[in-house]
């Protein structure tokens, strides 16, 4: 189907009106509430300003330069890196194969996927405060660990600073898997069962088949999944806010956290702008160039071509 | 920026916000009249204050409506704020064109930044026929000899222990010098008992221990001349680190210290002490409010006790100086004079006393004094009130970015980074500038 091409005049700027009408709010919100607090934060992080009386201060790059050479700074850019690279290789794994699993026909599948879906609806401050009183000395992670006979495993989780990125990397992936394991899911049944047979009938093992034809096809929604996870894994804030504050001794802290703990806390808010500008400019700067190389096959049939 | 006494209400926000409403409903007259204002103009009190559960709640709403009563020309309306919520709405009050009349103000370095808005009162001449009552407390609300903030409550950090447990342990009196304090760690530990219980996930309760250190090693001149100078380079701090070293070797905190928080749930270190599971904690005077909310024994107030920080041998410090702190308002430019005469009210015999005997806190006024009602708070309002010298927290003394940053290094020595170098050394480069 092709689109009648829109040769009067009168009619081009009816089109015109039609788009300012549609567009003109979302363009409004989204400057007055997106690109407007972006120039002002970047004009906030030019300054050391302390939240009150008018900025004076200019310092120039200094903040930028003190973030980025700062030893707790570079230990958070390292957990987000460290948290990115775990999910790639823990959670993605996981939760394919989960899906798989949940794909096949079993007796109580839909109950099991309301549990393995159910940490994800809680909100992230009741899943930190309930993981927080589980992993607390002498909880019931400690109690269970005990009664299975591993008295020997039992750890400050919350408290080692050698441990606690990884017990929280664990409540991490149990309140998240179950948003992988959705969309993978959603992904398998787009996976056409004829081509399952097909390859069937063509001699090839399971394990073939679900290298060769079911994971290819469910390349894009693992794509997007990435996505969603490194931007996730990038922003970590509440969990982490919550079980450990980023402590102890900067053993937890995000660049998120960081930036409140500067921001807010110590009522540094220059200096958290410049925060949270470097922030937002890995996020963008990672969006963009993943959407360019990585989701730009996936997404070729979804964009209509634009009406010229 | 933190205040202790009122951390732990923070878990029943959502209750305060119920309550809110329902005191705003119910206005009780106070009892006998306030003292009379001087101006009979009609005027509008906006009142910020963290009291968004009981029973400050009710007791500010008491206090506002007493006052209506008494000057029926001044309305006063309360609007409280959750005490997090501070730190981000004063700043930007302060930036615009309508900030409340009267706003809660701890003081100290905080204080010092928000002049710098040109938007806070001068109070010294307002109030310089009464402040002399409330003695020693008033200064650390004045900066360069002037009054812009005037205490309502104050309060004093020291141990907090349990009478059955140390009996149990075979110590009779409470320690006097660390020699005494080291002697009863052993004894707790050969009984199986957590000696100390400390939050160190929440960095402030780390930083106490640092501090009363360091008021124990310097002379009361250091302490106020280096501190308010923001260098700390007499070696009697450096001295506090070495102590605190030395004292942490002795492993006296419970096991995973540094994950436990100071007074959210049984497991925090309010809880364990609470409940029994560990003898003694530094903390400040509302830790007994604080275990009160964390534990169902009805008999916890006769099974605690309270003693000051010890001295430390050869430490340059007066014995009886003290760390504390405090709460109290402040005005803004425009106020009317009704501002400065209802924190005259506030800090009168009349509502000092409700202060004291609902637990509130520690008065400011020593004729409420008597009005205090549990024996340890009497003891500890004793303790202050014969105190050389009260030392803010340093935190709360200092800019709240250098103050912050010093706790924040004095928890990374805690957990085994850093040293008593490193602490200083936090001090001097966020004052200089850096932000690291």
């Amino acid at each position: 189907m092709s689109t009648p091409r829109i040769t009067s005049s009168r009619g081009r700027v009816r089109i015109r009106m039609e788009l300012g009408f549609l567009l003109g709010p979302a363009t409004l919100l989204f400057a007055g509430f997106v690109l407007a607090p972006i120039g002002i934060a970047i004009y906030y992080s030019l300054y050391s300003w302390g939240g009150y009386g008018p900025l004076t201060d200019f310092v120039g790059l200094k903040n930028y330069t003190d973030a980025l050479s700062g030893s707790v700074f570079k230990q958070a850019v390292e957990h987000n890196v460290l948290l990115v690279a775990l999910s790639l290789l823990i959670q993605l794994p996981l939760a394919v194969w989960i899906a798989m699993l949940l794909n096949r026909r079993m007796r109580g599948r839909a109950l099991i996927r309301v549990v393995v879906f159910a940490p994800y609806l809680l909100s992230e401050a009741t899943a930190a405060i309930i993981w927080a009183l589980m992993l607390s000395k002498g909880s019931f992670v400690d109690q269970a660990l005990k009664a299975v006979g591993l008295s020997g495993q039992i750890h400050g989780w919350l408290a080692d600073p050698d441990i606690v990125f990884y017990t929280l990397f664990v409540v991490i992936t149990w309140k998240y898997i179950g948003f992988g394991i959705i969309l993978m899911l959603a992904g398998l049944q787009a996976v056409p069962a004829e081509l399952r047979e097909a390859a069937a009938i063509d001699g090839a093992s399971p394990w073939q088949i679900m290298r060769s034809v079911v994971l290819p096809l469910l390349g894009p929604t693992i794509r997007i999944w990435i996505f969603l996870s490194v931007i996730g894994s990038l922003q970590l804030f509440d969990l982490v806010w919550i079980m450990t504050l980023g402590g102890p001794a900067h053993a937890s802290t995000t660049m998120v956290t960081y930036m409140i703990d500067h921001g807010y806390k110590s009522n540094e808010y220059g200096y958290g702008s410049a925060v949270s500008v470097i922030v937002f400019a890995l996020c963008f700067a990672f969006a963009l160039l993943y959407q360019r190389f990585v989701l730009r096959r996936d997404l070729d049939g979804a964009l209509t071509n634009a009406v010229r | 920026m933190r205040i202790r006494t009122t951390r732990y209400l923070g878990l029943t926000a959502a209750v305060a916000t119920v309550l809110t409403a329902a005191a705003c409903g119910s206005g009780s007259g106070g009892g006998s009249k306030p003292a009379a204002a001087d101006s009979t103009a009609p005027a509008t009190i906006t009142w910020w204050h963290n009291g968004t559960a009981d029973p400050v709640l009710s007791l500010w709403q008491q206090t506002a409506d007493a006052y209506h009563t008494a000057h029926p020309n001044v309305t006063i309306k309360p609007d409280p704020i959750q005490n997090e919520q501070f730190q981000t709405k004063v700043p930007l009050a302060l930036q615009g064109n309508n900030p409340p009349t009267l706003y809660q103000q701890w003081g100290g370095g905080g204080e010092k930044s928000q002049l710098s808005s040109g938007k806070v009162l001068d109070l010294t001449s307002a109030v310089s026929s009464w402040i002399g009552d409330i003695g020693q407390a008033a200064t650390r609300w004045q900066v360069d000899g002037k009054q812009y903030g005037i205490p309502y409550e104050q309060h004093v950090v020291g141990f907090w222990y349990r009478k059955d447990l140390f009996a149990k342990a075979g110590i009779t009196t409470p320690p006097t010098t660390m020699d005494d304090l080291n002697a009863d760690v052993a004894k707790l530990k050969a009984a199986g008992i957590a000696p100390i219980a400390i939050g160190s996930k929440d960095r402030w309760p780390d930083a106490f221990w640092w501090e009363y250190f360091a008021v124990r090693e310097c002379s009361v001149d250091t302490l106020k001349s280096q501190i308010s100078a923001l260098k700390l380079t007499d070696p009697c701090f450096k001295k506090a680190g070495d102590d605190l070293g030395t004292f942490m070797a002795t492993k006296p905190f419970q096991d995973s210290f540094l994950g436990t928080p100071a007074q959210q749930g049984a497991g925090s270190s309010a809880g364990l002490l609470a409940n029994g599971q560990a003898a003694m904690e530094l903390q400040g005077d509302w830790e007994g409010g604080v275990m009160k909310s964390l534990s169902t024994d009805s008999q916890l107030s006769t099974k605690t006790g309270w003693f000051p920080f010890p001295t430390v041998p050869g430490g340059q410090g007066d014995p009886k100086a003290v760390l504390g702190g405090g709460d109290g308002f402040s005005c803004t430019k425009g106020a009317p004079p009704a501002c400065a005469d209802f924190l005259k009210y506030i800090d009168s015999p009349e509502v000092q006393t409700k202060i004291a005997s609902q637990g509130v806190g520690l008065p400011v006024n020593p004729a409420a004094a008597s009005a205090l009602t549990d024996p340890t708070l009497q003891a500890v309002f004793q303790y202050d009130q014969q105190a050389s010298y009260v030392q803010t927290y340093f935190d709360i003394a200092m800019p709240t970015n250098v103050g912050q940053a010093l706790d924040s290094a004095v928890a990374d020595f805690f957990a085994g980074k850093g040293s008593p170098q490193s602490i200083l050394d936090s001090v001097s480069s966020t004052a200089g500038g850096s932000n690291k």
